[in-house]
């Protein structure tokens, strides 16, 4: 799919996302990383696709890479679902508030962040926000939207994919996580 | 205090011979009871030091929707990355300028309807009508204004003197919008928390002046139930649709119906707050729904004549009410659409041309003349009009569903991505049910149906409709008529328990039908608080949202709980500009309950209401200017608000960092010493993501300093509760609310210890300050 916003009305400006047309590049960014981090939202929750949501993939990527998870909203719960107790639970705002501080990090005394990893960040208008925000006054971090729609203000995002395409991306990345 | 206005038909004297004379001398200060405070109409600088209290505390995050400023014609500029625009702004300044652009629009546009009302009910029932919005049981009558302006109303006149200061205010902070003005981004939070001050007063300007004139319910929690839904709209009748928030004209179209015998022959309804306040005046008229209706309903060709006024309308209204046919009148010079200035004509000639269909429409600025040209123009034009429709017949919607090629160009532009293709897809085999469940997510917005977007030319949005016909005819319920202020006395009940944290808050549902979902939501949201002896409140779209839910047992809301501003209580004020009543009552509690000066002294009371009245607003589908400037009323008075995703996009949160041990100090007013407080309330601002994340907020956000240990002990309990409902676990920030053992509620002591004591928590040595921000108040309540 196009390499565009996903919301028709949604123009970003002149500083837009590098497109990730190869997930395998994902896994070695999170590597390059001193002290990434991993926020995910209820849109994980969403698009099923062959008895498979994104936020399993989250849980694998999680855990392949060892960085520690913002959970927003009620999605805490599916984590804990599922076996992983993520490391917190913030709402949308308050971790994209916080991460404006360079010092700030989800860790008590951990080192501040370098990297943030978004996923199913509420609805898509949020994470463009969210991702905007981070843009602008977070300069000491770089983004990733593993969404399946094209978060410009992100440092990397995917295009627009179909779901099937979407999925396979993501097993790539939680295979290329789990790479020891 | 007022203007006096002299004016002599005729005046001879030996120096002067006037026909006409008419001039006025200044302001004359009627004085009352109550010495002035320190800031009687306080400018746009005058509360900077306690704006920037509360913006230490509460900090811009700020949420670009693009990176560029395109407001003069240095730009485009580019201000990503930290740079400047030509001007020499940076993306914080120009951010917060957009939020005060948005809340000056909001303050200026209730301020203006405030102004035509007062002028339109002083030109009917004269400048000495006396305001009375409650009798004996609200002898505070206007909060708002004696708190601001120092004014205490008593007639239609003085609230021209009020809207004379609003006005001016209104401008300079527009002015500072201006390139080249303001560039600090918290002095233009200041500003913005100015507009949301005045907006406040202008809508409490509005809402007394037609409460006192029209013979609304006073102050009544039993104010009568009203009908609401599209299903309780009679169509074997005429029916007269009026759309807005400007009441007069629809109040003469009642008039003339009742002084006609017509009551029973013609249906009256409306959408948005027109339709509140018309059913403040009139209980035969009924509610279609709100501001998310006007499509759904005009393209059902129910209404056979449409009557605007201003605001919230659809500026397309022109062209949907000529697909069905149906004649419109606009009321307001706001409003024109376009339409022929025909205020000067006989109503004869108007009648005859709009039910000839020579003209789609007229405008019309004299709301007695539009009553009577409605209500005629209805009456004769309905057997003409059949009341033609563009919604289809399910059999149709299932032939135009199966051109769909689900290219998802309708979800695209939908507001809230709904799942159209995949519904199409089931009502081209003849299953219409995904496609009416998406009525009630569907916010009627009809991006999905504009030129261009879909290439086979299906109209989503319509078909939604036509796919609802069942849905929609049972769309009948109960809704109480908005009951105006808060009574004296009722304050007087609930302050204590309020400020001690025992009745756990006052949560306001207030704004408009922008949801990020169903409606249903904002009932659902609003019952389980009342279950939980909350004081819930509510105004506009939010209250007829409510209104349009059954429980169990079949019954509103409105049916299931009382209307009295009590624990447990639903209390619908109105309309929009009912709002004020809500602040309103904050400040009372201040002045009533604690006897705290009121006339003029807003820092003293908003710094006891921020640190004593567990208050918070949520705006679920907030998505005006308005909305924005009435959260900014609540912000400086320190009441948190709460809105839905979409309320993200008004692109700048307020919030607090909870990790900061620093920033939640209050002063002791009984010492003077330092005390910390805990992150009470933790924010001012903010998107929540679901429903459920919200109705975790808001029992965190009534948390107040001044709680008593038994208060807070009843707060927590509903946070931890609310919160291990909908995330599963105890929450990890417990231990910051906690201030002392008895804090935390009995039920739940074991497991909140066990979590203290993971969280190395100390007892706080002085759990009960007499909280304040304000260092002035030390040194007066030891001198007095």
């Amino acid at each position: 799919m196009a390499f565009e916003p996903w919301q028709r009305g949604e123009i970003p400006g002149p500083i837009k996302a590098v497109v990730i047309n190869k997930p395998e590049m994902v896994p070695a960014l999170v590597k390059k990383a001193k002290k990434p981090l991993f926020i995910v939202g209820t849109g994980a929750l969403r698009d099923e696709f062959n008895g498979k949501f994104p936020i399993d993939y989250a849980i694998r990527i999680a855990k392949g890479g060892n960085i520690p998870v913002v959970a927003t909203a009620q999605t805490v719960v599916e984590f804990k679902r599922r076996g992983f107790t993520p490391t917190a639970r913030m709402s949308l705002m308050e971790i994209g508030g916080r991460l404006t501080d360079p010092e700030w990090s989800v860790s008590d005394n951990g080192a501040p962040h370098d990297l943030v990893l978004m996923l199913g960040l509420g609805p898509y208008y949020m994470e463009w926000l969210v991702g905007s925000g981070l843009k602008s006054f977070a300069p000491h971090l770089k983004t990733i939207s593993l969404n399946r729609f094209y978060q410009p203000h992100c440092s990397w995002s995917f295009p627009n994919l179909p779901v099937e395409e979407w999925y396979k991306n993501l097993e790539k990345i939680a295979q290329g996580m789990e790479k020891k | 205090m007022s203007k006096t206005r002299i004016k002599f038909d005729e005046l001879v004297t030996d120096l002067v011979k006037a026909k006409g004379l008419e001039f006025s001398v200044g302001r004359i200060i009627k004085e009352w009871e109550e010495e002035p405070g320190p800031t009687p109409m306080p400018d746009i600088g005058t509360f900077r030091e306690w704006d920037h209290k509360l913006l230490t505390k509460y900090k811009p995050f700020y949420l670009p929707w693009c990176d560029l400023c395109c407001l003069c014609t240095f730009g485009k500029c580019d201000l990503s990355k930290g740079k400047r625009g030509a001007c020499g702004l940076d993306m914080k300044a120009q951010l917060s300028r957009f939020v005060l652009l948005s809340c000056s629009i909001g303050a200026a546009t209730h301020c203006g309807h405030a102004r035509h009302m007062v002028e339109e009910l002083i030109a009917k029932f004269g400048r000495d009508h006396p305001l009375d919005v409650g009798g004996e049981n609200v002898y505070l009558e206007a909060p708002n204004i004696r708190l601001v302006t120092g004014i205490k109303p008593r007639t239609l006149a003085d609230l021209e003197d009020v809207l004379d200061y609003c006005e001016t205010e209104i401008v300079h902070l527009l002015s500072s919008c201006h390139t080249g003005q303001e560039g600090d981004n918290i002095d233009f939070e200041s500003k913005v928390f100015h507009a949301g001050m005045i907006d406040h007063v202008s809508m409490e300007v509005a809402d007394i002046a037609q409460i006192s004139t029209y013979g609304f319910p006073k102050a009544d929690p039993d104010a009568p139930l009203i009908e609401v839904g599209m299903g309780c709209i009679d169509k074997s009748k005429p029916v007269i649709l009026v759309i807005g928030h400007n009441v007069p004209p629809a109040v003469e179209i009642a008039d003339y119906m009742r002084n006609h015998g017509l009551e029973d022959s013609i249906e009256v309804c409306g959408i948005c707050c027109t339709a509140i306040d018309l059913t403040r005046y009139s209980q035969k008229a009924k509610i279609v729904g709100p501001i998310s209706f006007q499509l759904r309903f005009v393209r059902s060709g129910f209404a056979d004549v449409i009557v605007v006024d201003e605001q919230c309308i659809r500026t397309d209204i022109v062209v949907e009410a000529q697909k069905v046919h149906a004649p419109l009148i606009s009321t307001h010079y706001k409003n024109f659409q376009g339409l022929q200035d025909r205020t000067g004509d006989s109503v004869d000639d108007i009648v005859r041309d709009l039910v000839e269909g020579r003209v789609p429409g007229v405008a019309i600025l004299d709301s007695e003349k539009a009553g009577e040209v409605a209500v005629r123009v209805a009456t004769a034009i309905a057997p003409k009009r059949k009341k033609f429709k563009i919604v289809p017949e399910e059999s149709a919607v299932i032939e135009e569903a199966k051109k769909c090629r689900k290219c998802y160009a309708c979800v695209r532009v939908c507001p809230n991505t709904l799942p159209i293709p995949e519904a199409l897809e089931e009502a081209s085999k003849g299953n219409l049910q995904p496609l009416s469940e998406l009525y009630e997510s569907c916010v009627g917005c009809g991006r999905c149906e504009q030129e261009g977007i879909c290439p086979a030319q299906i109209h989503p949005h319509t078909l939604i409709v036509g796919a609802s016909k069942r849905r929609i005819a049972e769309e009948k319920h109960k809704m109480r008529a908005g009951r105006g202020a808060i009574q004296d006395v009722e304050i007087r009940r609930v302050g204590q328990p309020i400020v001690m944290g025992e009745i756990p808050g006052v949560v306001a549902f207030v704004g408009c039908a922008n949801y990020p979902g169903t409606w249903k939501e904002v009932p659902i949201m609003a019952s389980e608080f009342t279950k939980r002896r909350y004081i819930v409140c509510t105004t506009g779209c939010a209250a007829m949202s409510i209104g349009m839910y059954k429980d169990e047992n079949g019954q509103s809301p409105y049916e299931a709980y009382p209307g009295a501003f009590e624990a447990g209580g639903l209390i619908n004020c109105g309309s929009c500009v009912s709002n004020p009543h809500i602040s309103g009552a904050a400040i009372k509690i201040a002045s009533i309950f604690a006897k705290r000066k009121l006339r003029s002294n807003y820092e003293e009371i908003a710094d006891y209401i921020h640190n004593r009245v567990g208050a918070v607003g949520v705006a679920w589908g907030a998505y005006s200017q308005k909305a924005s400037s009435i959260a900014s009323g609540f912000w400086r008075l320190g009441i948190p608000v709460i809105v839905g995703p979409h309320g993200s996009k008004y692109r700048r949160m307020l919030l607090g960092r909870k990790d900061d041990k620093e920033a939640w100090y209050v002063i002791d007013a009984r010492t003077g010493k330092s005390a910390y407080a805990g992150p009470v309330p933790e924010h001012l601002f903010i998107a929540a993501e679901t429903m459920e994340e919200a109705m975790v907020l808001i029992p965190k956000l009534c948390m107040r300093a001044s709680d008593t240990t038994k208060g807070r002990a009843i707060k927590l309990n509903h946070y931890i509760d609310l919160h291990r409902r909908f995330f599963g676990e105890l929450p990890d920030d417990v231990h910051l609310f906690v201030r002392t053992i008895a804090d935390i509620p009995v039920t739940m002591k074991d497991e909140v210890m066990a979590l203290l004591k993971e969280k190395g928590w100390e007892e706080n040595e002085n759990p009960n300050p007499d909280p304040t921000l304000l260092p002035r108040l030390v040194r007066a309540k030891s001198e007095g």
